[in-house]
C-alpha cells in the first residue's frame, strides 16, 4: 500500500504501453488526426468569423484532447484486465502506483505531442488569436489529457467490460461538458447547476482556457485554474491506485 | 503448505477445506475434472484470490505477501502476454519488473524452445508458441515457487515430453512447482499427486503410491476408483 513509486518499474510500464501503440498506426492517427479535423471543422463553421472561433477554439482545445484521452485509456487498460495481463503483473513486485503512473506518463507523452500538433494548427494555421502566450494554452491542453487519461484509469477500474467502459463516456464526461461553461457561462448557470460545476474539474479547463485568451500575462486566476486541473489528475490516479485490487472474486 | 482453505466466489464454496504441503524441489500435479476448483487453488496460492479463509503459506510466508512476489512464478490458464509486443519484448518488460538480470530472457527463450521467435509479435505465433511464452515469462528471475496452470494443454507429445523434462531439472536445482492438468495421464511424470474433486481433496500420494492403493491401472481409473469409493461412502451414510 505504501510502497513508494519504483522509477523503474513506472519506466517500463510506460515504455512497453509506447511500444504497443508505435504498433497500432491507426490508433496514433486517431489521437493525433481528429483534434486537428475536428478544430477545422469549428473554424470552417464559423467561416470568417474570427471572434467566435477565437472564442471557442480554446474551450475545444481543452475538450477534445480530454475525450479522445479518456476513451483511449480507459479501453486500453481494460484489455489489460481481460487478456490476463493485469493478473500476472499483480503477482509481480510491481506496486499498483507503478503501472497507473507508467500509463499516465505514456499517454502523457502522447498528450503532449497531441497539445502540440493541435495549438500548431490552431494558432498558426488556422488564424486562432488568444491575448495570452500561446505555450499556456499548450500546457493547459496536455494537462487536461492527462485528466483524461487520469479519469479513464479511474473508471475501467469500475468497468466490467470494454462495452460499459464506453458508456462511461456518456455519463461521466458529457455532464462535465454541459456545466463547464462553454454553452452557459458558468456565473449564469442556476445556483445549484453552478455549484455541480465548481466540483468538476473540466470547469476549471475551460476557465483556464478563457483566461488565457483574455489576459495578457499569467494571472492568479490561472494559477488556480491550472492547480485545480492538476490536482484532480493526481487524486484520480490516487483514487484509481486505490480501487484497484490484487485479489479479486 | 495449506491448511482449512475455503474459497467463496460468486456465494459459493469452490474450495472447501482443503489441506495439504507441497514438497520443496518436487513436481506436483494437480489433477482434477474442469470446473473443480484447480485455477481457485493456484490463484489463492499466489495472493490474487478473493474469498479466501484458512492459512495458506508459501515459502513459509503469507500468501499475497509483497516478498513473495519475486520468488514466484505464476502462469495463468489462458496466455496472459501482450499480443502487439514481440516475444522479446514481453520478456524484456517482465525482466525489468522482477528486476531479472537482462540474460535471462536468453536463458528462457531457450528453455521453452522459442528461441528462433524472439523477433515474432505474439498474435502472429500459434496458440502452443503463445502458452510457452506465457511460461518463459513465469521464469524469469529463477523463481523459488513456480504455479503452472495447464501449461501443457494443445502442445504436441514431443513438446509436452520437453516441458516436464524442463519442469523435473528446475525442481533439481531446488525448485519447487506444482501444475495443474486434466490430462490424467500426465500424472505419472509428477512427483506428487493432488487430486481434487468438486473443491475437495480426494487424494494426496505418490502416483505409485495411489496405483497400490486404489490397485488400478492407471490414473485415471484410479481417480474413477476413489470417485466412486466415496460417492458409496455417501450414499451409505444417507442410508444408514
Ligand atoms: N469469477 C468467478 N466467480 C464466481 N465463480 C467462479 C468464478 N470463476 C470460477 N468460478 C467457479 O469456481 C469453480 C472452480 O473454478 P476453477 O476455475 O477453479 O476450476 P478449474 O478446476 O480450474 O477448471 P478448468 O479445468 O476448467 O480450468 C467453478 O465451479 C466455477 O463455476
Ligand atoms: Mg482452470
Amino acid at each position: 500500500m505504501t510502497s513508494p513509486i519504483s522509477p523503474a518499474a513506472t519506466q517500463a510500464v510506460a515504455g512497453r504501453v509506447l511500444t504497443q501503440l508505435s504498433r497500432d498506426h491507426r490508433t496514433v492517427a486517431m489521437l493525433l488526426v481528429v483534434p486537428c479535423v475536428l478544430l477545422t471543422l469549428l473554424w470552417w463553421m464559423f467561416d470568417g468569423d474570427e471572434r467566435t472561433f477565437s472564442r471557442l477554439g480554446p474551450p475545444l482545445l481543452a475538450l477534445f484532447p480530454f475525450i479522445v484521452m479518456f476513451l483511449v485509456t480507459s479501453v486500453t487498460t481494460l484489455r489489460e484486465r481481460s487478456s490476463g495481463t493485469l493478473e500476472r503483473l499483480l503477482t509481480t513486485p510491481m506496486g499498483k502506483a507503478d503501472l497507473l503512473v507508467g500509463y499516465g506518463l505514456a499517454f502523457g507523452a502522447v498528450a503532449v505531442v497531441q497539445a502540440a500538433v493541435a495549438v500548431a494548427l490552431t494558432v498558426g494555421l488556422l488564424g486562432l488569436d488568444v491575448r495570452g502566450p500561446v505555450w499556456v494554452l499548450a500546457l493547459v491542453a496536455v494537462l487536461d489529457a492527462v485528466l483524461g487519461t487520469a479519469l479513464g484509469l479511474l473508471v475501467s477500474a469500475f468497468a466490467a467490460t470494454e462495452f460499459q467502459a464506453v458508456q462511461f463516456m456518456p455519463a461521466f464526461v458529457l455532464p462535465q461538458l454541459l456545466l463547464c461553461g462553454l454553452f452557459v457561462p458558468r456565473s449564469l448557470l442556476p445556483d445549484v447547476l453552478s455549484t455541480i460545476s465548481d466540483a468538476l474539474p473540466l470547469s476549471y479547463a475551460v476557465d483556464a482556457m478563457n483566461e488565457v485568451q483574455t489576459a495578457a500575462t499569467w494571472t492568479s486566476d490561472l494559477t488556480l485554474d491550472v492547480a485545480v486541473v492538476a490536482g484532480s489528475g493526481l487524486l484520480a490516479l490516487a483514487l484509481a491506485s486505490a480501487t484497484l485490487r490484487r485479489r479479486t472474486a | 503448505m495449506v491448511d482449512q482453505l475455503e474459497v467463496r466466489r460468486g456465494g459459493r464454496r469452490v474450495l472447501r477445506g482443503l489441506s495439504f504441503a507441497v514438497p520443496t524441489g518436487e513436481v506436483t500435479g494437480l489433477l482434477g475434472p474442469s470446473g473443480c476448483g484447480k485455477t481457485t487453488l493456484m490463484r489463492a496460492l499466489v495472493g490474487v484470490q478473493q474469498g479466501v479463509s484458512g492459512r495458506v503459506e508459501v515459502l513459509g510466508l503469507p500468501a499475497g505477501t509483497p516478498a513473495l512476489r519475486n520468488r514466484l512464478g505464476y502462469v495463468t490458464q489462458a496466455p496472459s502476454v501482450y499480443g502487439d509486443l514481440t516475444v522479446a519484448e514481453n520478456l524484456r518488460f517482465f525482466a525489468r519488473l522482477l528486476r531479472a538480470p537482462a540474460d535471462d530472457v536468453a536463458a528462457v527463450l531457450e528453455q521453452v524452445d522459442l528461441a528462433d521467435h524472439s523477433n515474432d509479435l505474439v498474435n502472429r505465433l500459434s496458440g502452443g508458441q503463445r502458452s510457452r511464452v506465457s511460461l518463459a515469462a513465469a521464469l524469469l528471475g529463477q523463481p523459488r515457487l513456480l504455479v503452472l496452470d495447464e501449461p501443457t494443454v494443445g502442445l504436441d507429445p514431443v513438446l509436452r515430453r520437453d516441458l516436464w523434462a524442463l519442469f523435473h531439472r528446475l525442481a533439481a536445482t531446488g525448485t519447487t512447482l506444482l501444475v495443474s492438468s486434466h490430462v490424467m495421464d500426465e500424472a505419472t511424470r509428477c512427483d506428487r499427486l493432488l487430486l481434487l474433486r468438486e473443491g475437495e481433496l480426494v487424494a494426496d500420494n505418490s502416483p505409485q503410491a495411489l496405483l497400490k492403493r486404489t490397485g488400478a491401472g492407471d490414473v485415471e481409473a484410479a481417480f474413477l476408483a476413489l470417485i466412486d469409493s466415496r460417492s458409496d461412502l455417501t450414499n451409505a451414510e444417507v442410508h444408514s
